[in-house]
């Protein structure tokens, strides 16, 4: 064995560590539920938070593919600073804890908050409702598809846009038939990728929307509620978000690769 | 290669395990204040000794217990749960050392709403405990005797019907009440008086209503600091720790 493939192999040793840490609690989490996932599944908590999660979710990355998609498309075209600045301020999101999201959220939208005051002042608020599961999941989920979207559209070749405006298109042509078409495959990864950060939402909802069954218990809830009293549901639950998750994971493969091969 | 070898031993020594003396007490919620302010009682009496504390729903606790989490002493909102760790093994045997009544609480802005626990159907926002946490049991113990008493089943139903929202531990119901975002809520005497300040107020329930929770105590089996644990079941049962405990609002153990 010559000394580069040493070295090499010494390399992948010490790397393949952190990958054996990685997959190991889960393969164990599948390996312990084993059959117990279709009973576990049929205990009365899965169902209506199998439901929640699902309506929620999807109403949560329509919000944010439609604003989104606008949004990532004006920051990737200008070239100022304050886009510059605007797009770094895009990920605080991302990096701020979600308890920290759901505090803020409360304080915003909560009962005693200034907007609460100002346009419901007999006290209406989202939270306890199904709304406050959307908006806790978008906010924490629209930072991951606005990422992607920016540097799908960025990608997208300067002088396409150029030659479509000389030639008289508008702005909303140019959007529609060069921008949509050329970033679509981008544009599908980071909804695949933004639907599982709102999927696997829990803090920011635990603490804004509350707990309860088929109006804000979602899916992540759930296993927190089941892991006090039947580990065994909370197992399958978890199972279930992980066969999500690999399959988005799947999707955001399948759609990246066909741009470059 | 120093450098690596450095870096390893300052990594290990932050994951040392906590100093010699440390007493790990596991306890309800609702326990918290008064707890805290016992863990200075016994730091006089112990001075070598640190106290720490996991304070959570006793649902919460009885699940990290039975997965093996290092503690000395637990402390239960309720029986049930103890009595479980205790056929499996995983406390010795418990003692009662208080016992808390269930109020209503109700937020201010539904303060003059409600004055009575017959007016709680004009409530639109109730929490209570989830279905495995003390807090919860309890709620749905009055609202059952509630259903046999001269309010009746239609009563329960409507204020049942406007629960927003199942908590994990006493203390999330109550914060739930003390920030206005819920109007009304069962919680321990003892976690009502903690926010009167805030403005939330208690409704009088009916006497027939009365449901009383039982705290026990318990050592762990093998518990890593065996006399201190034994040192801190008898404070919080000597007269200093009944004192303490009846200040904050905890009836005593029943004779």
């Amino acid at each position: 064995m010559t000394r580069w493939r040493r070295q090499q192999l010494v390399l992948g040793l010490i790397g393949g560590v952190l990958a054996l840490y990685l997959f190991t609690p889960l393969a164990v989490l599948i390996g312990s539920t084993g059959t117990g996932f279709f009973s576990g599944l049929a205990h009365p908590l899965v169902w209506p938070a199998m439901k929640l999660s699902l309506s929620t979710t999807l109403t949560s990355l329509l919000v944010v593919v439609v604003l989104g998609t606008p949004l990532a498309w004006v920051v990737a075209r200008s070239s100022s600073r304050g886009a510059r600045v605007l797009e770094s301020l895009l990920q605080l999101p991302v990096v701020v804890p979600p308890a920290v999201a759901g505090v803020a959220l409360l304080l915003t939208f909560g009962r005693r908050s200034l907007l609460s005051a100002a346009f419901s002042p007999d006290g209406w608020s989202p939270s306890f409702t199904s709304l406050a599961v959307v908006m806790a999941e978008a906010f924490v989920s629209a930072p991951f598809f606005l990422q992607a979207a920016i540097s799908a559209f960025r990608r997208i070749d300067a002088n396409l846009v150029t030659v479509a405006r000389t030639l008289g298109a508008s702005p909303l042509r140019v959007f529609f038939s060069i921008g949509l078409p050329l970033a679509a495959p981008g544009l599908v990864a980071g909804g695949a990728t933004s639907w599982a950060r709102a999927l696997g939402e829990f803090g920011a909802t635990l603490m804004f929307a509350g707990n309860l069954e088929g109006r804000t218990q979602t899916l992540p809830l759930a296993i927190y509620t089941a892991l006090e009293t039947d580990l065994k549901v909370a197992q399958s639950i978890s199972v279930v978000l992980i066969i999500a998750a690999l399959a988005l994971l799947v999707l955001v493969r399948l759609v990246t690769r066909e741009r470059t091969p | 290669m120093k450098a690596p070898l450095l870096v390893a031993a300052v990594l290990l020594s932050a994951c040392k395990p906590a100093p010699e003396k440390e007493l790990v007490v596991f306890a309800a919620s609702s326990l918290k204040d008064v707890f805290g302010a016992l863990g200075g009682t016994f730091k006089q009496q112990h001075p070598e000794a640190q106290v720490s504390f996991n304070f959570a729903g006793t649902q919460e606790l009885r699940t990290q217990l039975e997965h093996g989490a290092p503690a000395d002493v637990f402390a239960s909102a309720d029986v049930r749960h103890m009595a479980d760790l205790e056929r499996a093994g995983r406390v010795q045997p418990s003692v009662p050392f208080a016992r808390n009544e269930l109020v209503l609480v109700v937020s201010p802005e539904a303060s003059r709403l409600v004055k009575r626990f017959e007016d709680a159907t004009s409530l639109e926002r109730i929490v209570m405990g989830g279905p495995d946490v003390p807090i919860g049991r309890y709620t749905r113990e009055l609202l059952q005797r509630a259903s046999m008493s001269p309010l009746g089943p239609a009563f329960v139903e409507r204020f049942e019907a406007h629960v927003v929202s199942k908590e994990l531990s006493a203390r999330q119901v109550l914060a739930r009440v003390s920030l206005g975002e819920a109007q009304a809520a069962f919680v321990y005497r003892t976690d009502a008086r903690s926010v009167a300040d805030a403005g939330v107020d208690e409704v009088p329930l009916p006497e027939d209503l009365r449901v009383v929770a039982e705290y026990p105590i318990a050592l762990v089996t093998k518990p890593a600091h065996p006399a201190l644990a034994a040192a801190w079941v008898d404070l919080v049962r000597s007269a200093e720790g009944q004192r303490q405990l009846s200040s904050a609002g905890f009836l005593p153990v029943s004779p």
